[in-house]
Formats: C-alpha cells, sequence, structure tokens
C-alpha cells in the first residue's frame, strides 16, 4: 500500500450489502472463487495484491477465512457499520438457505439425487479453487523468497500431509522475520 | 427435542472451537464430528454425512453445515447456539485487527506480515486446492472434469453457474 495510490472510495451500506449477497448466493462449493470474482474483477473495489493481503489477513486470524475477508472489506470501505452489513449480507442468506433445507431434510430426508448432483458439482468446484489460486499466484513477486515459502508450504500441507500448525508454525516466523529485515 | 442436549455447552464447546480455527473451518471438521457423533452422540454418522452434504449444496460458505446441525438439534435455538459462536473472532479479532491495518498501513509489522506470509496462504491454498481434487474424483473423467473447469474459468469470462449447473445434472445422470 503505496502512498502514491488513489484514495479508496467510501461505498454505501446499501451496495455493500447488495454486492456480498450476491457472492454469497452465487457460492456454490466454496466461498473464495465468488468471493474473488465478486470484488476484483466485477466490482474493482481491491486490486489482485489487496484481495491477497486481505485474504491473508482473513486466513491468520481464527474462524472462516472469507468469513474475515468480508469484514476486513467491510470496515474498509465503510467502518465498523460496513463490516456488520457485509457479514450480514454473507451469512444471513445461507442462513435461512440451510434452514430452509433443514426443514425439508425433517420432511422428506435426503435424497440420493443430492448426493449424486454434489458429487457433480464439487468437481467443477475444485476446479474453481484451482483458478483461483492459479490466479492469486500471479500477484507475487516474481522472486525466489516469496516461491520458496509458498513452495514449502504447498509440499508440507499438501504432499507430505504434515499437521497445518506444525507447518505454519516454522514457515511463519521466518517469512515474517525476513520481509521485515528486507522491508518488502 | 433431546434430554441430553445442553444447548449452553454446545454454544460453549463451538465457541471455543473457533477461537482456535486458524486455517479455516476444515481444521476443526474432525472435532465437530466427534463432539456431536462420538462423545455426545447428537447425531448419527450417517445423519452427519448428510447433513453436511445438504450444505455444501446450499449457496454460501462451506461452513454452514454447522447452522445446519444446530438446527436439527434444537430447532431455532439449536441454529443460533452453533452458528453464533462462529461470528465471535470475526467482529472482535477480526475488526480489531481490521482497525489497526486500516489505520497503518504503513507499520513495518504489517508490511512485513502481508507480503511476508501471503506466499505461504497462497502455497496452503494450492494444497487445499490439489487435496479436494483428489478427494472429490475417482478416476480420470473426474480430473479431466477438474482441470477443463480450472482452464475454461482462467480464459473465458463465462458465468461459472453454468458449469456447476452442468455439474449438478451430470452428477444426476450418472455422468461423473
Amino acid at each position: 500500500m503505496q502512498q502514491a495510490e488513489p484514495p479508496k472510495p467510501y461505498l454505501s451500506l446499501w451496495e455493500l450489502f447488495v454486492t456480498f449477497s450476491r457472492i454469497t448466493l452465487s457460492s456454490f462449493g466454496g466461498a473464495l472463487f465468488w468471493s474473488r470474482r465478486g470484488l476484483v474483477e466485477r466490482k474493482r473495489w481491491l486490486s489482485e495484491r489487496e484481495f491477497a493481503e486481505l485474504l491473508t489477513l482473513g486466513q491468520l486470524l481464527p474462524g472462516p477465512n472469507v468469513l474475515n475477508l468480508t469484514v476486513l472489506v467491510g470496515y474498509r470501505f465503510a467502518g465498523w457499520s460496513g463490516a456488520a452489513v457485509s457479514v450480514a449480507g454473507y451469512l444471513g442468506w445461507p442462513f435461512l438457505v440451510v434452514i430452509g433445507m433443514g426443514l425439508a431434510y425433517q420432511h422428506y430426508g435426503a435424497l440420493p439425487e443430492v448426493q449424486q448432483a454434489l458429487a457433480g458439482m464439487s468437481k467443477i468446484a475444485a476446479g474453481l479453487l484451482l483458478a483461483t489460486v492459479i490466479k492469486l499466484a500471479m500477484v507475487l513477486p516474481r522472486r525466489v523468497r516469496p516461491w520458496l515459502f509458498g513452495i514449502l508450504a504447498f509440499v508440507g500441507v499438501g504432499v507430505l500431509r504434515w499437521p497445518l500448525l506444525w507447518v505454519v508454525g516454522a514457515l511463519a516466523p521466518c517469512a515474517v522475520f525476513l520481509a521485515w529485515r528486507a522491508k518488502d | 427435542m433431546d434430554d441430553r442436549l445442553d444447548l449452553g455447552a454446545l454454544f460453549l464447546h463451538f465457541l471455543a472451537l473457533w477461537f482456535v480455527a486458524v486455517g479455516g473451518p476444515s481444521a476443526i471438521l474432525p472435532d465437530i464430528h466427534r463432539y456431536v457423533v462420538e462423545a455426545h452422540q447428537l447425531l448419527t454418522n450417517r445423519e452427519f454425512a448428510e447433513i453436511y452434504t445438504l450444505a455444501q449444496v446450499a449457496p454460501g460458505p462451506n461452513v454452514m453445515y454447522v447452522t445446519l446441525i444446530g438446527w436439527h438439534l434444537a430447532g431455532w435455538a439449536g441454529a443460533a447456539a452453533t452458528t453464533i459462536p462462529l461470528l465471535v473472532p470475526a467482529t472482535t479479532l477480526t475488526l480489531l485487527v481490521g482497525h489497526l491495518n486500516e489505520r497503518y498501513p504503513n507499520a513495518a509489522i504489517f508490511r512485513a506480515v502481508r507480503s511476508g506470509l501471503m506466499p505461504i496462504t497462497i502455497g496452503l491454498m494450492f494444497a487445499s486446492a490439489t487435496i479436494l481434487m483428489r478427494a472429490v474424483n475417482h478416476d480420470w473423467r473426474g480430473y479431466v472434469v477438474t482441470l477443463l473447469t480450472a482452464a475454461l474459468v482462467l480464459r473465458k469470462s463465462w458465468n461459472p453457474l453454468w458449469l456447476l449447473g452442468a455439474g449438478a445434472l451430470a452428477g444426476v445422470a450418472g455422468l461423473v
């Protein structure tokens, strides 16, 4: 975040509510893809790098990472009440939808078709997540250190399947210290 | 609904879980399963799996299965008891960090955290994407569908809801 960047726009609460409602109601098979598409591609409220930075903070904090991202974005553009309406839009609709599904489940049980539809959708959703991560990786500086840490985190958790806390606990302090020393 | 169900204990357990849920909802799924299925026998294994599946089909974050578990156990009060804890870290810690980050965007510590941890976050998400890809695909056709989806989304600006709908229909028809 350099000083040269244009001042961030101040968004209306209604606009935040509608945008996060749209994001969440499109979010089949995971919310990360739709958040990036809504905030970076459609609304252009955040650059790719700002999105990746806020997501990093959201990931670092306890709780669901995209929910934390929603709080951070709402707060950035309209303060405390912006965070509140963004969360209301983001979680309110899914809350009502799953309760509707809960009612249907109590009456009809889970149909086998639901399981089959999910099996089909989950293959597409995995592809959406993969595409999102590839786009996010494009914002990393073309230098050895960031890519080294990214690859170590991937190999530790994704290939060797070591516990997340060990991998992050070992890598994160080194990464922050080196970034602080290098004044990135 | 159930004599053994103590909503206050359920609320506190979920609250404690969310404060240690660094790494997101998938990190605490095994513990929620242990609590509601094994330790307290509030749900059977089959009910747990069906509820989880239903919530995955619904729009919104995948974490909403916790709401559905609460609703199934005790209606609206149960849904509140399992959903409100989810919001607590986001409305306390996240808002506090967000406030400091916006107020002091050039503080050395925030710059170092953002730029130092961003590669790790991206590496972890790439790990999630590949683990998910292996979990949902059982044969080469599945991998082709997943990789083709990623390639299409990177190159075309089609609305991916059509792809998801086609995937759901193909699943019901037994094609994938």
